[in-house]
């Protein structure tokens, strides 16, 4: 197990450097001069010479390329110009709104999609399962961001009980966490209902049936807890399309988080800030995949405790 | 079979197992078996003889699609006609059954003991009791240093005490009925004579009954009180399982008491019985034996034989069942307990 | 012997049984209904804009925020309504459709073809090629689709092109991953053996005896990302980036509504609708092919 948590954080280190390879590559091939692209257009020759210089962008790429590496190293992630704060600063003030909405997503997700995957289980093929299948493939297909539009058309402007922007109140989350939740609530959906009648099919279960155990019971106290494995691993490894959800989400309902930061630097072109935010994000995918892959290993304990599978 | 100073615990008559589709096919067709109480009655027949389905049906846990018929008495109850959560209160508490293979019948992200104790804990016993009870019920099969083993994980344990734990779940319901189906196959040789013995033992000391299915001559002539033979979904011969090995009165069972390679036997080879098995799903016409059976004349092709009482408490259903009594087996086969 | 009592003991809900029988013949006339629906989106697509003038830069305020049905003062209809600035909801929705299609198509097949090079490439001949090509795959699932695609699309000036790159960062990844486990696992077939053991050249023996068997799994994979393709399309053109205001786009549209919600509710739904059914006949479709290709195998 330590072994598996070793090599992974090996992986995420090399991921790490790829991920900033790409961001500096990137930086460069976009047009015009990076200098002024980081600084602005209204900065001043002077300051844009100042800072080609910083950045020895006259200098070969390979030497570039290792002073710029050098700088991450210090988590120094250079200016946002729009503000003259340190980019990562900026970046890290938005990181709590973002993860609010992502976990009140991820919460919701969770806790229906599960719901809806042990109804669908009860009995295969039946009505309730092909509801619920019909249900998922609904959501997975809508776009996020219009059935934010729509939720906000029905909630805040028509029925008039949620606002429709903004943050501060706990009404404020519903709209956003709801619509960005719905495409994962499928997935989680449709993944729970395949692993719970697989592990329903499995020989333990009819031994638990033999007991005298109900369907109902064999569900909650057998197949669930060996079908979670799954269900988790994947969840881990989905926070990070999720998060790319938030992205659009957040622009939808003007919620100040990483997305609308992103979105607003971009077109701004504060690039300072679209790298670190970027950087952070990927940073906090490949650690939520390395949690997933630890919890799964730890749910299994053929893996955890070690002997003959 | 009917003793009449032990009534029997399990009553079976006519039962049907049809499994549906476009053309149904009749995996148990007619079948008649008694368990008497505290006895081991013994089920025998090959791979697809149905020997499976009949525990099962038993149980009441057939797979969709399958639909008993017939008669099906239980400590004076039917069973057949009850609503599923009638059937479902039986099944731990009054009927339990013993899987094939432990490994598989164990949920692998359990602790033993946490399932060994499930049928307790949903009785509503806690706690101490509970722990208690499931480590006096880990000692009674022979598992040593019980503690450790509860808390451990099923593939830690080796398959002998797999199946020993399999058998203590079984009993922590103080059945009145166990239903082994094949509990030895999974097992090392060496292994397989204790379980049985552990059995055995369990049997004399609470009066248990039990249906014991296999497809092994030798296995059962160790346990068995009752014998049932089963062929393609049919019975062939019933009896009491001693005097059935020693004159069978069906040529299928002879022919399997002779496929069996007696240790003790002058000659220790195997004489396989002459072509395969047949399936419910393609039953000979007439006898079901009949293409493999060196008896064979025209009735058998033509009518199904009937069971018929031949002696009293034994059982063929041969048309010639009458010739082959006072014939002993071809090869003697390891004397029964 | 005793009397039998004949007690069935059947599935207690017959009316189960008749819905299995219902569900099964509607299933034959419903399971075409995602390939019509496709392609009547595709002969929309190609033939809309033929059909229907539109100019973007062509404002007509005097008929905007018209409601769906209007007929409007040269007499035409608008089906679907006009927006803030007067042009016509519907004729949207078609061109939309158009661009929509353009570049789920072009990208879609883009990271296909890549993909499956490296994906083949990396299953092949494993090893090392493997491991760099693997990595290569792990630094680019670090970042979320959408948000590389952002960033690319927004340093980069406005046009189809950045839009169609953007979006295929991210998407050949799975293309790739999906066949290397395929070619993995139909290396070791004893048809591809006996190939290399009369000496065939590799070339050859990737391009007829593994690629054909890769077809099935890539194809219902094609549908699955021309979905997720689409919409983040329409995702980039919501939030302003990448298309030009003079293409039209169904993200564009919907944002363009957006702020007339409370009055002019068609302007942002419609065009979000048709996303919406496109997104979800095109997913249907995949699932067709998916569970035909499981059912079929690599024979």
């Amino acid at each position: 197990m330590l072994r598996m948590i070793a090599s992974r954080l090996a992986v995420g280190v090399f991921v790490l450097w790829g991920a900033t390879t790409l961001m500096f590559v990137l930086i460069r091939i976009a047009p015009g001069d990076p200098a002024t692209i980081l600084l602005g257009s209204d900065a001043t020759p002077e300051e844009i010479a100042a800072l080609r210089e910083r950045l020895g962008l006259d200098e070969n790429p390979l030497v570039q390329y290792l002073a710029y590496f050098a700088q991450l190293v210090r988590l120094d992630f250079g200016e946002s110009f729009r503000s003259n704060q340190p980019a990562m600063e900026v970046v890290l003030d938005r990181l709590p709104a973002t993860i609010q909405l992502t976990l009140a997503a991820t919460l919701i997700a969770v806790i229906i999609g599960l719901a809806l995957g042990l109804l669908a289980s009860r009995r295969p093929d039946g009505v309730v399962d092909r509801i619920v299948s019909t249900i998922a493939i609904l959501f997975q297909g809508m776009p996020t961001f219009w059935v934010g539009i729509m939720l906000i058309l029905v909630f805040a402007l028509t029925l008039r009980v949620l606002p429709s922007a903004g943050s501060g109140s706990f009404a404020h989350v519903v709209l956003p966490a709801v619509t960005l939740a719905l495409p994962f609530t499928a997935i989680v959906a449709r993944l729970s209902r395949a692993t719970l009648t697989e592990a329903m099919r499995e020989p333990y279960i009819q031994t638990a049936l033999s007991k005298g155990l109900s369907r109902g019971e064999a569900l909650r106290g057998h197949a669930l807890r060996n079908a979670l494995g799954p269900v988790i691993t994947i969840v881990g490894l989905q926070m990070g399309t999720l998060l790319g959800g938030a992205v659009v989400v957040e622009n939808v309902f003007a919620w100040p988080g990483l997305g609308t930061l992103i979105v607003q630097s971009v077109s701004y072109r504060d690039y300072s800030v679209v790298q670190a935010a970027v950087l952070l994000i990927a940073v906090i995918v490949l650690a939520l995949n390395l949690v997933a892959d630890i919890v799964n290993a730890a749910l299994d304990p053929r893996i955890r405790v070690g002997g003959r599978a | 079979m009917t003793d009449g100073a032990t009534p029997p615990v399990l009553t079976i008559r006519d039962l049907d197992v049809v499994l549906d589709g476009p053309e149904p096919v009749r995996i148990l067709d007619g079948v008649r078996l008694d368990v008497r109480a505290g006895r081991t009655t013994a089920l025998i027949g090959e791979s697809g003889s149905g020997k499976s389905v009949l525990g099962s049906t038993v149980i009441g846990l057939l797979p969709d699609g399958m639909r008993a018929e017939g008669h099906l008495e239980f400590a004076g109850e039917q069973l057949l006609g009850l609503s599923e959560r009638r059937r479902a209160s039986f099944r731990g508490s009054r009927i339990a059954m013993i899987f094939q293979d432990p490994l598989a019948a164990l949920n692998p992200s359990q602790r033993v003991g946490r399932q060994v104790g499930e049928v307790l804990r949903r009785r509503g016993v806690r706690g101490e009791r509970l722990r208690g009870a499931v480590l006096s019920l880990l000692e009674r099969v022979g598992i040593p240093r019980p503690a450790e083993r509860a808390r451990a994980f099923p593939h830690q344990l080796s398959g002998g005490l797999r199946q020993r734990a399999v058998i203590a779940m079984a009993l922590s319901g103080e059945p009145e009925l166990i239903i082994a189906d094949e509990p030895t196959t999974a097992l090392d040789v060496t292994v397989q004579k204790r379980i049985l013995d552990l059995l055995a033992e369990l049997q004399r000391e609470s009066g248990v009954s039990m249906l014991f299915i296999s497809h092994d001559l030798r296995v059962v002539s160790h346990i068995a009180d009752d014998l049932v033979v089963l062929y393609a979904g049919r019975v062939a011969e019933i009896g009491p399982a001693r005097e059935v090995l020693r004159v069978p009165l069906h040529p299928y069972t002879r022919a399997l008491a002779a496929s069996v390679p007696s240790v003790h036997a002058a000659s220790a080879i195997a004489e396989p019985i002459p072509g395969s098995a047949a399936s419910p799903a393609n039953r000979p016409s007439g006898c079901a034996f009949h293409p493999r059976c060196p008896l064979a004349q025209e009735i058998c092709r033509a009518a199904v034989p009937e069971l018929s009482e031949i002696e009293p408490g034994r059982f063929s259903a041969c048309h010639f069942a009458e010739q082959l009594r006072g014939v002993p087996a071809a090869i003697p086969t390891e004397e029964a307990r | 012997m005793t009397t039998t009592i004949p007690l069935p003991v059947q599935d207690p809900r017959p009316w189960r049984r008749s819905l299995a029988g219902v569900s099964g013949r509607l299933g034959g006339a419903l399971a075409v209904l995602p390939l019509i629906v496709v392609g009547i989106y595709v002969l929309v697509a190609i033939v809309g804009p033929m059909l229907i003038a539109y100019d973007p830069v062509a404002t007509n305020l005097a008929e905007r925020l018209r409601p769906p049905g209007s007929v409007l003062a040269d007499g035409s209809t608008a089906i679907l309504g006009t927006d803030g600035t007067g042009r016509d909801v519907f004729a949207q929705v078609v061109y939309g459709a158009r661009t929509s299609m353009i570049i789920g198509a072009a990208t879609v097949v883009i990271c296909a073809a890549f993909g499956m090079l490296v994906g083949l490439a990396a299953g092949y001949w494993g090893g090392a090629v493997d491991i760099v090509l693997s990595r290569v795959i792990d630094v680019l699932i670090a970042f979320p689709g959408i948000v590389l695609a952002i960033v690319v699309a927004g340093l980069f000036e406005r046009g189809l092109l950045v839009v169609i790159v953007a979006l295929s960062l991210s998407g050949w990844v799975s293309f790739a991953r999906l066949t290397r486990a395929s070619t993995l696992s139909i290396k070791e077939r004893d048809w591809v053996a006996a190939a290399r053991v009369m000496g065939v050249s590799t070339i050859s023996i990737q391009a007829r005896h593994i690629a054909p068997f890769l077809v099935a799994p890539v194809a219902a994979l094609l549908a699955l990302e021309f979905g997720l393709i689409v919409l983040g399309e329409a995702g980039l053109s919501f939030l302003g980036i990448g298309l030009p205001p003079s293409t039209v786009s169904w993200g564009q549209t919907i944002a363009a509504g957006k702020e007339y919600l409370s009055t002019a509710w068609w302007i942002s739904a419609f065009p979000g609708m048709a996303l919406a059914l496109l997104v979800i006949m095109v997913g249907l479709l995949g699932d067709q092919l998916n569970s035909r290709y499981q059912r079929g195998g690599a024979r």
